[in-house]
């Protein structure tokens, strides 16, 4: 197991290299000049070619990706072009906050997603099951910023339990910043809950057909213990993978989330690199968005190979 | 001690409602062993776990009730019910991977048994689920009970499961089909296993099963089940000497006896299908397919009633079955003789020393030792004569079907000569000549997987033609309508698509497409094992009068003994990829035998209560191809194995007679002086006097 786990994290290395080579790429060949963004429209060339050899940026791509991604090792990740401060702290500061906000989402979405789920299959085609079914393709279908509004509209604005802004200032613990996280924490919430629940509500259903369920309930065991026993740890691996592949959308997708609720998270952070040219910051953040995901699929297949003996490394 | 009284079950589905199970009345004693008999669709399972009140949502005792010792099934609680499920009544399953969760070690599923009925600690029920493995003669129960269902063979699991089924010590023991998954070998120790325990424990046993073979060793009393109602009831040795339902004596008809008689006889069959639920015929439901029966058969459905000495059957003529014996035995036909007394039949087909090697693929590290290739044929010469029948047994592993593969070319050899007439034929299929591959043709195991569900029967048949023997228009069509005909299939099935067809249809579709190119060689690869008895014993028929008709060579593969020795008319008994015993089938089934081919011998359930077999039993499985034991690559599981000699050196290939070979460091006068194979009983001589 523990050779496993080395192997699987030096593919993840080496998967982060090839990851960084395209995303060093695709930063370079978006459209539009970072000088133009920095100095403005009506900067002279001179001015912008300063301003290039400056940011190095008229060495030649392999020098500069070369220079990049040491600095990325090491932990110096350049200073952002439009803040000029560190890209490092920036991002840290902000993954800090979107792991908060992705936990707490996850806490809400995945054990209610699974419970749900579980039920659901149990009682497939039944009114609970239709219900729970019908219900979460909804929520499937609603956009977050409507869904985050109707959320904010109601607790917010009419009731006035918790606040409409989740802005929290650099450095907020969790425990200070989580009456901000409840409202955007149930918007991802309704999403993932939807996924997670209907996969859930799959496996149960196929399980349930197996032979070993019969096995179990003809031995006589009492319905709690075929179902906790034997059904669900067996429902549970499809949806451990689904879980796994949320987490990278957790930590990094959620943009609307954090813009209806002005959340400063990662996803944020990325929308306003790209919008102002920032290279550095940009691929600061793509590659811990990246490393994130691929780290959760780890843990992931760590998970499934407990739940599922069969499969051994 | 169980009392089934007038038992109707009914499933709801959303077209209409099917009576599966209609008014079966049965009882058991104490230690009694009942066994439930009956093809697939017969409600032999319905009737068992609706007794036991296990039915799916849709399902419903209608009527009659069920009384397990003193308490009426019908009434108990579901608390009560599941203190009777696993408590009194202990069910062993046809699958028994399937059948355990494989996210549980086995110990843990065992033990949860203990705790939930015998109220144990975990310590306890660790020690009776230990106790209990040793019952069933487990090696090493201590690893046993640590492992996780897929780390075990078949019949180690289905030892668990027995396991846990008499864990209990219930009263009565469910068997639904437990050796219908295993290996000849593996079921003739798991049948042992079980005649053992029926001893020990006394419990009452109702065993499902459609092979009645292994009824005639298990079981005391038969219960024939059609079409949801139980025809007849008889004590097993009642049963199979003078059955009084016609249903009964044509499925006894459709399997075939280990006669060494000269003649190819074809068996007895049923003709038609078995009714479907929604669609019962008036009258007795057997009526329609019963070649004797009367107006009066088909005006009401007669009742199982007691014809006397504890027997029960539900036919309006019982009497006089007995004297349509003769009748029936008449519409069977003599369809050539055994290859013995045509000698000198040209050879068509010759292997020599075809070896077939796969690339190991996976991470294995075990596999990576044998530098990435196992050996999975290694090195098989045989023969196939002109409009002959070869048959190849062995137990799965033997590499029987990789064998076939090999010789028609799906499957490319790495070394040895397939010759065809003489010219030598390329490994693969696609640098072989048009002729080379239009002589060879195959049925496979699995007609479902073999036929493009998405082609009509008439394309799939009309594909060789026209590829073949271009064939166009109202030629193909002619053709292929002809072909249908042949293979006994009505010709309005051509639009059908494999979907709307049974099983059997299926593989006569199968048959039909591969002869449609007039091929000389069909290779068969397991045509029968996915099918009921009777469909079985049909396809043999077909089979065998299409030889005749068409002077086509059949390479015929099979794990079923009595079905290759029926077939052909020469076995060659495959082990770990080599041949062990080849000869003709007269020869091969009498003594001297290969110690293996001794073994299949005494593990083949015979349908004849009297029959008398060797008590040979081969321990463990076959070895993975990974690990060819050396010397004789049988010689770990082997009964007679001499020593150094079996362990190091290879056998010689030696001739017991003109056309007879084995493999075998023993010579044929001291094999031949303690064995004797299968002594057809009483039972057998009987039938045929008659």
């Amino acid at each position: 197991m523990l050779i496993f786990i080395a192997r699987r994290l030096a593919m993840v290395c080496v998967m982060s290299l090839v990851m960084s080579v395209l995303v060093f790429g695709v930063t370079q060949v978006l459209p539009g000049d970072v000088t133009t963004m920095v100095l403005g429209q009506f900067a002279t060339e001179a001015a912008k070619q300063e301003l290039r050899e400056e940011l190095g940026l008229t060495r030649s791509l392999p020098v500069q990706y070369g220079t990049w991604i040491t600095g990325f090792v090491l932990g110096d990740w350049g200073t952002s072009i439009s803040s000029q401060a560190p890209v490092f702290n920036l991002v840290m500061e902000r993954l800090r906050n979107s792991l908060m906000l992705g936990f707490v989402g996850l806490m809400m979405f995945a054990p209610l997603g699974i419970l749900l789920g579980l039920v659901a299959g149990l009682k497939q085609n039944s009114w609970t099951d239709h219900f729970l079914s019908v219900g979460s393709l909804g929520f499937i279908g609603l956009p977050e910023f409507v869904s985050g509004l109707i959320l904010i509209w109601v607790f917010a604005v009419q009731l006035g339990w918790l606040p409409a802004s989740s802005a929290i200032p650099a450095g907020t613990g969790f425990v200070d910043a989580f009456p901000k996280l409840i409202l955007p924490g149930v918007t991802v919430a309704l999403v993932g809950l939807a996924y997670v629940l209907r996969m859930t509500r799959a496996s149960t259903v196929e399980v349930l057909r197996r032979d070993y369920v019969r096995t179990a309930r003809l031995k006589g065991l009492p319905v709690r213990a075929v179902v906790f026993t034997h059904i669900l740890r067996n429902a549970l691996t499809p949806t451990v993978t689904v879980i796994a592949v949320s987490i990278g959308w957790l930590v990094g997708g959620l943009i609307v989330t954090e813009s209806v609720f002005g959340y400063p998270g990662l996803g944020r952070l990325a929308l306003f690199a790209i919008q102002r040219r920032d290279l550095p910051l940009m691929q600061a953040t793509t590659m811990v968005i990246v490393v994130i995901t691929m780290l959760a699929n780890l843990v992931a297949d760590v998970i499934y190979t407990y739940l599922n003996p069969t499969i051994r490394y | 001690m169980l009392r089934v009284s007038d038992l109707s079950i009914e499933y709801t589905t959303e077209q209409a409602v099917l009576p599966a199970v209609r008014d079966v009345s049965l009882d058991l004693a104490n230690g009694e062993s009942l066994g439930i008999v009956g093809e697939s669709g017969s409600g032999k399972s319905t009737l068992v776990m609706g007794a036991l009140r296990y039915l799916p949502a849709n399902g419903r005792v209608v009527a009659g009730s069920v009384h397990l010792k003193d308490q009426d099934l019908g009434e108990l609680s579901a608390a009560d019910l599941r203190r009777v499920w696993g408590g009194q009544v202990g069910i062993v399953y046809q699958n028994p991977l399937g059948a355990l969760n494989p996210s549980m070690t086995v110990g843990r599923q065992l033990r949860e048994v203990a705790t939930w009925h015998l109220n144990m600690n975990k310590r306890q029920g660790d020690n009776l689920a230990r106790e209990m493995l040793t019952k069933v003669s487990m090696p090493d129960p201590d690893s046993v009970l640590k492992r996780y269902p897929h780390q075990l063979s078949g019949g180690m699991l289905q030892r668990c499961i027995i396991a846990m089924a008499l864990m209990t010590r219930p009263a009565l023991l469910v068997m639904d089909e437990p050796t219908t998954a295993l290996d000849v070998t593996t079921q003739a120790v798991v049948l042992d296993l079980i005649e053992e325990l029926k001893a020990e424990f006394d419990a009452a046993i109702l065993y499902i099963t459609h092979d009645l073979g292994v009824v005639a060793r298990i079981c005391d009393r038969i219960a024939v089940m059609y079409a949801g109602e139980v025809v007849e009831i008889a004590t097993t040795r009642e049963l199979f000497a003078r059955p009084r339902h016609p249903y009964s004596l044509r499925l006894l008809g459709c399997i075939p006896h280990f006669d060494l008689g000269p003649q190819k006889r074809s068996l007895l069959t049923i003709p038609g299908t078995i009714p479907r639920v929604n669609d019962l015929p008036p009258g007795c439901v057997f009526a329609p397919r019963c070649t004797f029966a009367h107006e009066q058969c088909l005006a009401a459905s007669p009742p199982l009633v007691d014809i006397g000495a504890g027997r029960s059957s539900a036919c309006l003529r019982w009497a006089e079955v007995p004297d349509l014996i003769d009748v029936a035995h008449s519409e069977t036909d003599v369809l050539g003789r055994r290859s013995e007394e045509v000698p000198g039949t040209a050879d068509l087909l010759v292997t020599a020393d075809v070896c077939v090697d796969f690339k190991a693929s996976g991470r294995s590290l075990e596999w990576r030792r044998h530098k990435g290739r196992v050996r999975a044929v290694g090195g098989v010469s045989a023969f196939l004569k002109l409009g002959q029948t070869l048959g190849v047994v062995g137990e799965s592993g033997s590499g029987k079907t990789t064998f076939a593969r090999a010789i028609i070319g799906l499957t490319e050899r790495s070394d040895g000569s397939v010759r065809l007439r003489g010219h030598e034929l390329a490994p693969g299929l696609e640098a072989r000549s048009p002729q080379a591959v239009r002589d060879m043709s195959m049925v496979f195991q699995n007609p479902d997987a073999s036929l493009n569900p998405r082609h009509t029967v008439g394309q799939a048949v009309g594909r060789p033609l026209s590829l073949f023997r271009r064939l166009r228009g109202k030629a193909l069509e002619g053709e292929i309508e002809r072909l249908l005909h042949v293979v006994q299939l009505p010709s309005d099935y051509r639009g059908r698509y494999p979907g709307e067809l049974s099983g059997g249809e299926k593989q006569r579709v199968a048959i039909a497409r591969a002869c449609a190119a007039d091929p000389a060689i069909v290779l068969c690869d397991e045509p029968l094992s996915a099918l009921d008895v009777s469909v079985q014993g049909a396809l043999m028929n077909l089979l065998m009068r299409l030889q005749s008709q068409m002077g086509t060579s059949f390479l015929f593969i099979s794990h079923d003994l009595s079905a290759v020795q029926h077939m052909s008319d020469w076995i060659a008994v495959m082990y770990l990829g080599k041949i062990m015993e080849l000869g003709p089938t007269a020869e091969v089934m009498r003594p001297p035998f290969h110690p293996y081919t001794e073994a299949l011998l005494s593990a083949v359930p015979v349908a004849d209560p009297d029959a008398v077999q060797e008590g040979i039993r081969l321990s463990g499985a076959v070895p993975s191809a990974t690990h060819v034991p050396p010397g004789c690559r049988f010689h770990p599981r082997c009964p007679r194995c001499l020593g150094d000699q079996c362990r190091v050196e290879e056998p010689p290939w030696r001739a017991v007679a003109a056309t007879h070979w084995v493999y075998c460091h023993i010579l044929p006068e001291e094999l031949a002086s303690n064995q004797f194979g299968i002594r057809e009983g009483h039972a057998a001589s009987q039938r045929e006097e008659t």
